[in-house]
């Protein structure tokens, strides 16, 4: 089967403002199969959102190639999706307004099928009585269940999700994970998801991608092996703590790992315990 | 209980500036009085009130159409220079690199000095009035326009760029709605530069408004009408100012919404 996302060796640098030149990535390898979540961890500046930059196709790798569906990808793509970290909605516009926003942006007008659309989107992240209200209205929370069904509307295949909760206070932060668990479920879709909680990513994920920064790179996959569908019950699961601890100690402690080359493909293998 | 005493708090609150200007006028009379000044050095309320109603209102109008006009005309003419110059500044970073070091010297040089200038090299008639109340209230605008716009959250511009929209759609209805708030704040600030604008060219060369009738008056020491003139540009630039926050509020009120986000 060909992953659905690739990324082959994907390095990238940033040039500052004085002319020196950053290395935001170094030979990034990984794939994502078809309805596959996966969620990435690391410190801040370890270049997650330069990771999902160069997916939506908003920037282009100084080495390796992004690919989707096997294709290069060298501008935005319809079938791509992305919330941010903060909900960014318009503020002049109401709640129905700013989820039917990118097709009113892209082409000018919507039909009345989209507009249904939007409006069952809006229901489906739970905000049906505050479809005519305004962002200042509405609790971080919803302003952010409001970005999710913004990036849905175009039925995308792939959503990219860059610390999407980490705006929100705890409490409200565990509601959304299960929520965006539930619309994962109602409508499965390949993810991307950046976050800083281990949690978060062994709750939500199939595979959590680690990285370390100076310069960015991935240092561990690990895979989830946790049952779906997940739920409050699955925190309490011996194996979710064991996922956690394995993750905490390879971001704080990263066991050495040796970089073998494999032809033009850059393999990481972490050493033997 | 509690919910009223809030309400009168509230309330009074919003006439405590009523309240306060209204104090000021027995005060005023009261010092006049005691004092004695002469109506050249400080004429009293009342002699101004006087003073005012003798104008006739036919008199009264004109002169403050001729301001108002200028002023109005002015502004709304800075209006439709400054916003379409803040956008391409904001689309294009050599057109900023090239117009921004304009507008400071535009900014740092006195426009109520290049007044007598304007004057004389075009002629007393209403295009050097216009054109300097255009200076004054110029900077503001296009400052406010392009802080505004580039004050738009990056995601946004990465939402409308991964859409592959065309360029313009991003500053028409991204960046620019973005930056009515502070447009409007510049709005606020440039009304009233607008009046300055309009008097100070009518000092220089007018043969009627609210600026000429000023110095008009002080020339022959009709001082009590020359503060009633005064008091009169004072309040019609207060309304001018409120207007600006009424369309504001009514038409666009979202923008004096604290964003939570
Ligand atoms: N536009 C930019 N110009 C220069 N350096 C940048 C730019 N964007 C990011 N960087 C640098 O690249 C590195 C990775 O950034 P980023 O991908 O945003 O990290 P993360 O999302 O993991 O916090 C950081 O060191 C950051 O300073
Ligand atoms: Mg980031």
């Amino acid at each position: 089967m060909k992953p659905y996302v690739s990324f082959n060796s994907v390095s990238h640098f940033y040039e500052t403002d004085e002319g020196q030149q950053v290395e935001a990535l170094r030979n990034v390898d990984f794939h994502i199969e078809k309805h596959q979540f996966v969620a990435v961890v690391g410190p801040s500046g370890c270049g997650k959102s330069t990771l999902l930059k160069l997916l939506t196709g908003l920037l282009r790798p100084a080495g390796g190639q992004v690919k989707i569906f096997g294709t290069p990808v060298t501008e935005p793509r319809d079938e791509i999706g992305i919330v941010f970290q903060q909900p960014t909605l318009l503020p002049w516009l109401n709640v129905l307004e700013n989820v039917m926003f990118p097709i009113k942006h892209k082409r000018g007008r919507i039909s009345s099928k989209e507009k249904e659309q939007a409006l069952s989107l809006i229901k489906m992240v739970g905000l049906d009585d505050f479809s005519q209200r305004m962002p200042s209205e509405l609790s971080g929370g919803m302003q952010q269940r409001v970005g999710i069904a913004r990036a849905l509307l175009l039925d995308p295949e792939i959503l990219i999700m860059d610390e999407p909760f980490s705006a929100l206070d705890a409490l409200t932060r565990e509601e959304m994970g299960f929520d965006l668990l539930r619309i994962w479920n109602q409508s499965p879709k390949t993810v991307l998801f950046i976050t800083h909680s281990i949690t978060e990513a062994v709750l939500l994920a199939d595979k959590v991608l680690i990285m370390s920064p100076r310069p960015g790179r991935l240092s561990e996959e690990i895979f989830i092996d946790l049952p779906r569908p997940r739920s409050a019950e699955t925190v309490k699961e011996k194996a979710f703590a064991e996922y956690s601890d394995r993750i905490r100690q390879q971001i704080y402690h990263p066991r050495e790992f040796t970089v073998v080359s494999n032809e033009s493909k850059v393999k990481q293998e972490v050493s033997n315990l | 209980m509690r919910g009223q005493n809030n309400s009168f708090k509230q309330r009074l609150q919003s006439y405590l500036p009523a309240i306060s200007l209204l104090l000021i006028i027995p005060i005023w009379q009261l010092v006049c009085s005691l004092f004695e000044f002469p109506p050249y050095i400080l004429p009293s309320p009342t002699m101004i009130f006087d003073a005012f109603v003798q104008v006739e209102s036919a008199r009264w109008v004109m002169h403050l159409w001729a301001t108002l006009r200028v002023a109005l005309f002015g502004f709304i003419l800075s209006l439709c220079i400054s916003i379409p110059l803040a956008m391409m500044m904001v689309s294009s970073k050599y057109l900023s690199k090239t117009l921004y070091p304009l507008l400071v010297v535009i900014q740092s040089t006195p426009v109520v000095a290049i007044a007598p200038l304007l004057i004389t090299m075009f002629g007393s008639g209403e295009g050097p009035r216009l054109a300097i109340t255009c200076l004054i209230t110029f900077f503001p605008l296009v400052v406010s326009a392009t802080t505004g716009m580039l004050s738009t959250p990056p995601e946004l511009i990465d939402l409308s760029r991964s859409l592959r929209a065309a360029r313009y759609k991003e500053i028409f209805y991204i960046r620019l709605p973005y930056a009515l708030p502070h447009i409007f704040s510049g709005m606020k600030v440039a009304i009233t530069l607008a009046i300055i604008g309009a008097v100070v060219a009518e000092f220089v060369a007018a043969e009627q408004g609210l600026g000429y009738f000023i110095q008009f008056s002080t020339s022959f020491f009709k001082v009590p009408q020359a503060f009633a003139a005064l008091i009169f540009l004072a309040v019609v630039s207060l309304i001018l100012f409120k207007t600006v926050y009424w369309v504001q509020k009514y038409f666009f009120a979202w923008t004096l919404n604290k964003e939570k986000s």
